[in-house]
Order: structure tokens, then C-alpha cells, then sequence
């Protein structure tokens, strides 16, 4: 009776949340596969058309330049900003820092700052003429730094991102770091080891997981990025165009143009992007290891 | 640790320290000054004439007082979402944890994959099931999506792993106690900092969540925050003279007040955060 009743209980602890997950994600995903089969035209309504928006979708090219657009953000935002991160989370976790809780919080605090607030701080900050490094360059003569121009705009908006989430990877980083027995270090220092060689061969290794996990995290963020250039979009309309990113050109296929169908497809496309991506990167990371 | 400090260390840190929080300075001074002061005083110092009240007032009333509505609101589905994914996620990591039975890997997979799929992906589909349904322009096109934390769920199974011992359940089950009677009041205390950490997160993503609110609402009085001020901060840059000059001040003023309640609950909770992150980074 009670080996029976503990079987039974397991399912019951996991339903509700499989339940929900059913209906609010796989739910949506399969009516986005469904509803990318069909094709709405004005002349004889809504037919199916099989993969055809696909085929369309792959040859687009707003879209393959608003993929290519955020996969080069990826590879050059997210090396600098784990970097950093790591840069960050070592130093505080040398024990050779002053003040070194404040440095912590502080530099973690634009996490919670919504990124709606922070692409607009950022936004007036960028201003070519009332911002403030404007208002600097003017001053000492030199000619405003143009952060909002088509040149500098996918820096402008590596920045915001940068800014955001250094402090969100620095703590994971840190809290793993933190993981690590010190009797590790004895044994290391024992043996004569560095300080140097002791980040290197115990603190690098003993990040990988904690490093991958906030590699899936930032390539998913990555190839979603929306709010920050939909805002600057409303400062410099003429840089963001309505593809400038594969996500700002799902939303305004759905929303402005009303191609639902294409929407769908090109919202499911991106999804499976992002999934090889995140893949990819696991696998790599993995490779010639037992994980 | 010794006490060996390092000072070059410490000013490199600071000098970093001051990237992240020159920002929220601006802000801060901006949300000190009228509309003219904005655009003719230094950005990064106060004006001659700090009015930080007189703006708050400004932006707490303009437009009957929607901005306290878009505050109410984000409060109602953040704190809806928050609680609602952390049960879910706590009771699904728990089974998942402390249970076998048939397919509970299979599944378990299935939402270990969904972490891949990125939300704003999902939006849109999700946009298009709820129009059918007629769930849109309604708080539940906010809160319902916001319920299913896969990353929520992957936290409190490795939480629940260490932090309810297997000897515990058992010695309740000896002495009689239902499988829910033992989550309930046993279990769920020992999640405790787990679940508190998975509600902190969704509290912020739903409290920051710009895109599908974007799309899901139409009515401007069913607004959270983030959209609200994104509307604000179009017309700003719209309307330069007339009635709209002020809307600058407001968006300014707006953005402080949006950011505070948020900075002050991570102040408040560094320890669980802290610990809930540990626990995602550290063991896979």
C-alpha cells in the first residue's frame, strides 16, 4: 500500500507544472508550426501551403541580415562581457579587494534595473546633443562622440547589454567560485603553487559548468534581443529599420504588417536557431569529455 | 583570508564600480531637474534649482495618474506570476527530486530542452493562441505564460536534491504522514530559501518583462511600467515643444521611481539570490 501510494505520488507532485507547461509552451509552439503551414492571401483566404513559408523564410533577406546581425553581437558582446565578468568574480573572490561587498552589489545592481529604464538612461546618455559626453566633447572642443549613428549603433547597443548583465554572470561566477573547498588551495599551495597557477588549474576548471550556463543563457539572450534596439529604434530611426534584429522583424511581420503566417514561421525559425546554437556551444564545450 | 589588501586592485574595482552606476547617477540628478534644466545644464551634475519633489508630483498625476496604475499593475503581475511559477516549480522539482516513475526523465528533458527556447520566440505564438481564446488585452495574457519557469523548476529539483533528505521523508512516512501532508510541512520549509530565491527571479523577469506585454495589451490602463514609460518615452521624442516638453521629465522621473522598489528587494534578499544562483552555476 504505501510503496504503491509513492509511485503514484511523484506524477501528482510534477502534474501541475507539466499540465501548464503543456498548455502555455508546447501549446503555443505547436500553434506556431500549425499556423506556419498556411498562407493568408487576399484573393482566396487562408490555404495550406506546406513549407513554403519557410522557403521564404530562409531567402529573406531582412531576415538573414537581422540573424547575421545579432549572431555578430553575440560573438563580439558575449567574450567581453564574461571576460569581465570573470575578471570580476576572480578579483572578488582573491580576498585582495577592499570594500569589497559594495564593488559586489553595485556592480550587480543594473541586473534589476528593468532594460526598458536602461536602454532609455542609456539613450539620453548616447544624445548627440543634450548627453552628457556630448556635452563633455563640446566643451573640451573635440567633435561629440556619435553613438547613435549606423557605424557605432551595434556597440552602442553592446554596451547597454554589457552593462546590464557583467554583474548578473559575475555572481554566478562568483557563487562557484565560492563553491571550491579551500582545502583545494592548501594542498596547491603545499605543493608550491602560484597564485596564478592555482586560478589557472583549480579555480578555471571548477568554473566550466557555472561558464556554460551563463554561455546558454547569453547566446538565448542574445539571439532575442528586442527591447534594447525598439527603444533606440524611437531616437534613431533612420539606424533601426523594422529588421534590425530577427525578433524586431518577427514582431513587426505580426504586428505592422499583419503576415501572421510568416510571423510564426519566422518566430519558430528563430527558436530553432537559438536551439542548434545553444547545441553547438554545449557540445563544443564538451567535447572529448564524459558530461 | 589575511589581510593583505591591494590597493591598485581596489581602485581598478572602483574605477569599474563607477561604468555600472554612472547611469543610475544621471538619473538621479536628472529626475532633480525641470524640463529646461534638462537640456541646458550639465547631465552628470544638479542644477541651480533641484525640484526632485515637485517632479515626482508632476509624474504621479499627469494623465489622471496612470503612472500609479502602470506601479500597481507590474505589482500585481509580478507577484502573481512570482508565487504561482515558484509553487509550481517547487512541487514539480520536489517529484522530480524525490520520485521515480514512468517517464519522469523523458519529461524532465523535455523542460531541461524548453530553457533553449527563447521567450520572445514563444510570445507571438503565444499572442496568437490567446487572441483566439480571448485572453488578450487581459492580465491573464501577463501572468499565465509567466507561470512556467523552466529554469525555475531545474533550480528547486537540484535544490530539493540536497536540502530534503531522503532519511527525513521516510521517517514521516513511518510515522504515518501523507505524501502531501510531508511536502507541505516538511518539505516546503526546507525549499524555503530555494523557492524565495524562484520567486526573486520571476519577480524580476515578469517586473522587467517588456515583450509580451507589448504585444498582449492594448489598453493603456492595463499597462505595466516598462510599457508605459516606453510609450511616455516615444511621445518625448515626438512632440519636442507644447504640451509634450514635460513628457522628458516625466519619462526621467518615471524611470527612478520604476527602479528603486526592485533595487531595494535585491538589497533586502543578496543572501537568497546569492545562494539560488550558486546552486544553478554550480552543479549540472
Amino acid at each position: 500500500m504505501r510503496i504503491a501510494q509513492r509511485r503514484a505520488a511523484g506524477p501528482l507532485f510534477v502534474a501541475p507544472f507539466l499540465l501548464v507547461f503543456v498548455l502555455l509552451f508546447i501549446g503555443p509552439l505547436a500553434y506556431a508550426a500549425y499556423l506556419s503551414l498556411f498562407q493568408d492571401r487576399l484573393v482566396g483566404g487562408t490555404s495550406f501551403v506546406g513549407l513554403d513559408n519557410y522557403v521564404t523564410a530562409i531567402q529573406d533577406p531582412q531576415l538573414i541580415r537581422g540573424i547575421a546581425r545579432v549572431a555578430t553581437f553575440f560573438v563580439i558582446q558575449v567574450p567581453v562581457m564574461l571576460a569581465l565578468a570573470l575578471l570580476f568574480a576572480l578579483a572578488l573572490d582573491s580576498g585582495l579587494l577592499r570594500l569589497s561587498r559594495v564593488v559586489r552589489l553595485g556592480i550587480f545592481v543594473p541586473y534589476a534595473v528593468p532594460s526598458v529604464v536602461a536602454a532609455l538612461m542609456w539613450g539620453y546618455l548616447y544624445g548627440p546633443d543634450y548627453g552628457p559626453f556630448a556635452q563633455l566633447a563640446r566643451t573640451l572642443d573635440l567633435p561629440a562622440p556619435r553613438f547613435l549613428s549606423d557605424g557605432w549603433m551595434l556597440g552602442s547597443l553592446a554596451n547597454i547589454v554589457t552593462w546590464e548583465f557583467v554583474g548578473y554572470n559575475m555572481i554566478i561566477l562568483y557563487a562557484a567560485l565560492r563553491a571550491i573547498p579551500p582545502g583545494l588551495y592548501e594542498a596547491a599551495a603545499v605543493d608550491g603553487a602560484g597564485a596564478w597557477r592555482i586560478a589557472w588549474s583549480i579555480k578555471l576548471p571548477a568554473l566550466r559548468p557555472a561558464l556554460l550556463l551563463t554561455l546558454v543563457f547569453s547566446v538565448i539572450g542574445s539571439f532575442q534581443l528586442f527591447n534594447e534596439p525598439r527603444l533606440l529604434k524611437d531616437i534613431a530611426p533612420n539606424v533601426i529599420d523594422s529588421g534590425y534584429t530577427a525578433n524586431l522583424y518577427a514582431y513587426s511581420l505580426a504586428f505592422t504588417s499583419q503576415q501572421i503566417n510568416y510571423a510564426a514561421a519566422v518566430s519558430f525559425l528563430l527558436g530553432l536557431v537559438i536551439v542548434i546554437v545553444s547545441y553547438a556551444v554545449l557540445l563544443t564545450a564538451n567535447r572529448g569529455r564524459n558530461v | 583570508m589575511t589581510g593583505r589588501r591591494s590597493t591598485p586592485l581596489t581602485i581598478a574595482m572602483l574605477a569599474a564600480l563607477a561604468y555600472f552606476l554612472l547611469p543610475l547617477f544621471w538619473l538621479l540628478v536628472a529626475s532633480t531637474k525641470g524640463t529646461q534644466d534638462l537640456f541646458t545644464t550639465f547631465g552628470l551634475w544638479f542644477s541651480d534649482s533641484p525640484q526632485l519633489w515637485a517632479n515626482i508630483r508632476a509624474t504621479l498625476t499627469h494623465d489622471d495618474g496612470v503612472f500609479v496604475r502602470w506601479l500597481v499593475n507590474t505589482g500585481i503581475y509580478a507577484v502573481s506570476s512570482a508565487l504561482g511559477a515558484a509553487l509550481l516549480a517547487a512541487a514539480g522539482g520536489y517529484g522530480f527530486a524525490k520520485f521515480r516513475f514512468r517517464g519522469d526523465r523523458v519529461a524532465f528533458n523535455l523542460v531541461l530542452g524548453a530553457i533553449m527556447v527563447p521567450t520572445t520566440a514563444l510570445a507571438i505564438p503565444t499572442y496568437l493562441l490567446f487572441a483566439k481564446v480571448g485572453l488578450v488585452n487581459t492580465p491573464w495574457a501577463i501572468i499565465l505564460p509567466s507561470l512556467v519557469s523552466p529554469f525555475g523548476l531545474y533550480l528547486m529539483r537540484v535544490y530539493a536534491q540536497d536540502a530534503v533528505p531522503d532519511s527525513v521523508l521516510e521517517a514521516a512516512r513511518i510515522d504515518g504522514a501523507g505524501e502531501f501532508q510531508i511536502f507541505a510541512r516538511i518539505a516546503m520549509r526546507l525549499l524555503a530559501p530555494g523557492f524565495v530565491t524562484v520567486v526573486l527571479f520571476t519577480l524580476v523577469a515578469t517586473w522587467n518583462n517588456y515583450f509580451l506585454p507589448l504585444i498582449m495589451l492594448s489598453d493603456p490602463s492595463l499597462y505595466p511600467v516598462t510599457v508605459g514609460l516606453a510609450s511616455w518615452a516615444a511621445q518625448a521624442v515626438g512632440g519636442g515643444s507644447g504640451a509634450n516638453s514635460d513628457m522628458l521629465a516625466y519619462v526621467v522621473t518615471g524611470s527612478l521611481l520604476s527602479v528603486i522598489p526592485l533595487v531595494v528587494a535585491f538589497l533586502l534578499l543578496q543572501r537568497y539570490w546569492q545562494s539560488g544562483l550558486a546552486t544553478g552555476g554550480v552543479k549540472q
